[in-house]
């Protein structure tokens, strides 16, 4: 275990402004050798910037840096590497396409005459993940393993290339699903007792507790406390997180539906796509919030795809408000008013380069045509009015998208679809990779949505999340809707049908 | 600190501070080497010097500069604006006088001061052969999926090739007169060349600032996905503004065919995408797409022609005019660079400090 004297890094009363925004103020934190450190805190809490300062992607203001004794200056993301300062970020930075041997050995592959010795390296590769404790076939492309085996492959390298005594671990196991992380953890005890200090960054308080020995928590570029994990009780943490309690939660409180027998406002009928999501059923009333639940690959995604015309449906039938849909594509869908907020919110959410006033008018403009373009002042006025309601943290409309956290991108998103007045919204994982505090706003307007007559249907990896909201749950499994629960039902028996087991 | 920029700050920050810059660096240097570079005459009642010829001149690279603006800021690109600009012009020929390339028709017919065609359908069909290449461009891009350096690469070839085919692979004079107005008339002692530019650049304006097209333009070039998630369709913004591209070129075409009183389908707007392409990166418009102006386009092509024009007139031979422009493409691409960049905000702002602290 770790031992208070034998620190590693020690980050004094550091400072970093960006233009608008003091990113870090006066912030210390310090890690030992053979820890596990958490660094938590919401989206925009100053823990990538942190974590910049210390690899040296980015320069701090004031404050000093101490490593291994020494106060020292880390000039850039390759000096930290030379010194011993690894990181491994969220997403795969390796190749997909060649074997985890040469993403291994990319750059110092053993040599034979001039010409790579194919069987020494395949051989040191498979050392390397053997000493992870991870026996798999190297020679296979990377593409070929799990998220998991590549977020470890991705770590080995990093172990492989400078052997750090510093691992800076950022959201590893945001993708992953509770075995997949064990395996992460693994690696991680295993690297610790090797005298290795790791900094672990995640959104899941639940692996927080599991595997950390001292937590940090930041709040608005402020250090909030350093704390021995096994003394900080769970809800000590996340209030220090979100500065307010939880008591939000508990006042969320999912509104009476009552199946009216009036006619669905959306109806699919045996509606599918070859290879993507087998045909299905699905009913939206209004003031109804539809959950689906499942695993990720599961379809769930697929399922509003098709709803929204992003891909088009090659079976049966979609009926909106009465109206069969001839054609399906995201303009005719806004204009029957549904409304998609897409799951890779960076891919296909938010237009990064323009400003959140400009992603807040985009589909209400994208509805009124060429020809209809809203005055500057209109457009202000809309922008700002959904900025306040959905608390979108942000000095002005001006602002580009790009420079917001993620969970305020994921407002000017929502706020887009708001705009266009929808009377269905479908959400694809609206909650992924951001802060309890946002989470607990955007669940709340989706029940304040419904209340007021919208039909939703709300996607989210946290069965917890479905369970809340929705007042209804369909499970997907394997491209398939497996079944459909409504009314009161144990987070049990969903799990079941999401596994397929019994 | 935030709420009180200053306006000049303001203006260093805008798309147009650069370009700018570029343009009047060139004209202390034609200050200082080469006096009576800014002269104005006025001869037979309309004004004439190197900065008229500038505009003059350059009015066809602007008008293809505006348009490649459009392009660019969707993500693409279009190599085809030389080949349509030969096509213009060849309509313009051939219409004027079908009997072109006709051996057995006589010299003294060709060169006789008549149209066959009346002159306003000769610009219509100029126009219409431009916009229906910019139209296929835009076709081959957003409908077929083709990369747009290849889909224009295309036409880039082929157009000349059809400019060939409709001279009949003949180099044509013109000798119809009223056909000379659009490059070489004068309205109120100004080039009438120059009213065409501010009247393509009004309407392309009025498109992009006054209806969503802009907006949407460029949401298409940042990021086409989510572009297409809010319901715009993006197909549709590609295919306009590489039809619109084809428009600006036709008219290039046809001012330049009657600039030069010919229409040579090997050699008329030659190299002109490349000028193009660099106005448009002068203008400070990423060629990844997205945010653009306009006006910096328009800058950025007169930059590229004062420098010729210069050029000339410092007496650098002909021949070793695409070296010069080397260096400046080279100086203005590394002006752009983020570490100048950097540099030399972070000189401005000490100023503006120091600055403060007096006050």
């Amino acid at each position: 275990m770790s031992n208070p004297n034998d620190e590693i890094i020690r980050l004094e009363g550091i400072c970093k402004n960006f233009p608008g925004v003091q990113a870090l103020k006066n912030v210390d934190f310090c890690l030992r050798k053979g820890e596990i450190h958490a660094l938590v805190g919401e989206n925009g809490a100053g823990k990538s910037t942190l974590i910049k300062v210390m690899t040296g992607v980015e320069r701090f203001d004031e404050g000093k840096i101490t490593y291994d004794g020494k106060e020292i200056v880390i000039r850039s993301p390759q000096h930290a590497q030379n010194i011993g300062i690894s990181t491994v970020y969220q997403e795969v930075n390796l190749c997909s396409n060649i074997s985890v041997a040469e993403n291994l050995l990319l750059g110092r592959e053993p040599r034979k005459l001039g010409c790579i010795d194919w069987k020494a390296m395949n051989k040191r590769a498979k050392a390397i993940m053997q000493d992870l404790d991870v026996d798999i076939d190297v020679t296979q492309p990377l593409g070929s393993f799990s998220t998991a085996i590549q977020q470890i492959a991705a770590i080995a390298r990093a172990l492989e290339i400078s052997s750090p005594k510093v691992l800076i671990l950022d959201e590893p196991t945001s993708s992953l699903d509770a075995h997949e992380s064990n395996l992460i953890f693994k690696v991680m005890r295993k690297l610790c007792s090797a005298g290795v200090g790791i900094i672990f960054i995640t959104h899941f308080i639940k692996q927080v507790y599991e595997i950390s020995d001292r937590i940090t928590v930041l709040r608005n570029g402020k250090l909030v406390a350093t704390h021995e994990t096994a003394s900080l009780p769970t809800i000590q943490l996340i209030s220090e997180m979100i500065g307010h309690s939880l008591a939000e939660y508990d006042e969320m409180k999912k509104s009476e539906f009552v199946v009216n027998h009036k006619k669905a406002l959306l109806e699919a009928k045996e509606l599918g796509r070859k290879g993507m999501v087998e045909p299905f059923d699905l009913e939206l009333h209004a003031g109804e919030v539809v959950g689906l639940a499942g695993l990720l690959g599961s379809g769930r995604t697929e399922v509003v795809k098709v709803l929204f015309g992003i891909d088009e449906p090659d079976n049966g039938c979609l009926i909106v408000d009465d109206q069969l849909i001839k054609k399906h594509s995201p303009f005719e869908m806004i204009m029957h008013g549904v409304a998609l907020c897409p799951e890779d919110r960076k891919a296909s959410g938010i237009v990064g380069d323009l400003t959140i006033r400009e992603n807040i008018i985009l589909a209400i403009q994208a509805r009124l045509g060429w020809f209809k373009f809203l005055s500057k002042q209109k457009q202000y006025e809309i922008a700002n009015k959904y900025i306040k309601m959905l608390n979108i943290a942000t000095p002005s409309s001006d602002q580009l998208v790009k420079n917001l956290s993620g969970g305020n991108q994921q407002k000017v998103i929502l706020a887009r679809w708001l705009a266009t007045d929808p009377k269905m919204l479908l959400l694809d994982e609206p909650t992924r990779g951001i802060d309890v505090g946002t989470k607990a706003e955007i669940q709340k307007l989706v029940i304040n949505l419904a209340t007021e007559g919208m039909g939703c249907v709300f996607i989210s990896s946290e069965l917890e999340e479905v369970m809340r909201t929705s007042h209804r749950v369909v499970v997907m499994r394997e491209h398939e809707k497996v079944t459909e629960f409504a009314g009161e039902v144990s987070e049990r028996e969903i799990m079941q049908a999401m596994a397929g087991g019994e | 600190m935030k709420n009180n920029i200053s306006p000049f700050t303001k203006f260093r920050q805008s798309r147009i501070f650069w370009p700018l810059v570029a343009l009047l660096l060139i004209f202390i240097f034609d200050g200082i080497y080469a006096p009576g570079f800014f002269k104005l005459g006025i001869l037979d009642g309309h004004l004439y010097g190197n900065l008229i010829d500038v505009i003059n001149n350059g009015a066809p690279l602007v008008l293809v500069a505006i348009g490649m603006t459009m392009v660019i800021a969707t993500g693409g690109v279009d190599l085809s604006v030389g080949a349509v600009i030969a096509i213009s012009a060849a309509m313009g020929a051939v219409l004027i006088n079908p009997a072109f390339g006709n051996e057995l028709i006589s010299n003294d017919i060709l060169t006789q001061n008549v149209s066959r065609t009346p002159l306003g359908l000769i610009v219509l069909a100029n126009l219409a052969a431009g916009t229906a290449c910019g139209l296929w461009n835009g076709f081959l891009v957003s409908r077929a999926k083709i990369q747009p350096m290849v889909a224009t690469l295309i036409l880039m070839v082929a157009g000349r090739g059809i400019a060939q085919l409709i001279t009949n692979g003949q180099i044509m004079t013109i000798y119809y007169t009223p056909y000379f107005f659009f490059g070489n008339g004068y309205i109120l002692g100004l080039p009438v060349a120059v009213y065409i530019v501010l009247a393509v650049l009004g309407l392309a304006w009025l498109l992009v600032r006054k209806t969503s097209i802009g907006l949407f333009v460029e949401s298409v070039g940042i990021n086409a996905e989510s572009t297409y998630y809010s319901g715009i369709s993006e197909k549709n913004v590609k295919l306009l503004a590489y039809t619109f591209c084809g428009f600006c070129s036709a008219i290039a075409g046809l001012i330049l065919s009657s600039y030069v009183h010919s229409a040579d389908a090997n050699n008329i707007g030659l190299n002109y995408e490349l000028d193009g392409i660099l106005s448009v990166v002068i203008g400070g418009t990423l060629m990844a797409g997205g945010r653009f102006s306009l006006l910096a386009s328009v800058i950025g092509a007169l930059v590229i022609r004062t420098f010729t024009i210069t050029m000339y007139t410092v007496g650098i031979p002909a021949n070793a005019l695409l070296a010069a422009k080397a260096v400046l493409v080279l100086i203005v691409i590394l002006l752009y660079s983020e570490q100048a960049h950097k540099i030399i905000n972070a000189v401005f702002e000490r100023k503006g400090r120091s600055k403060d602290a007096k006050n």
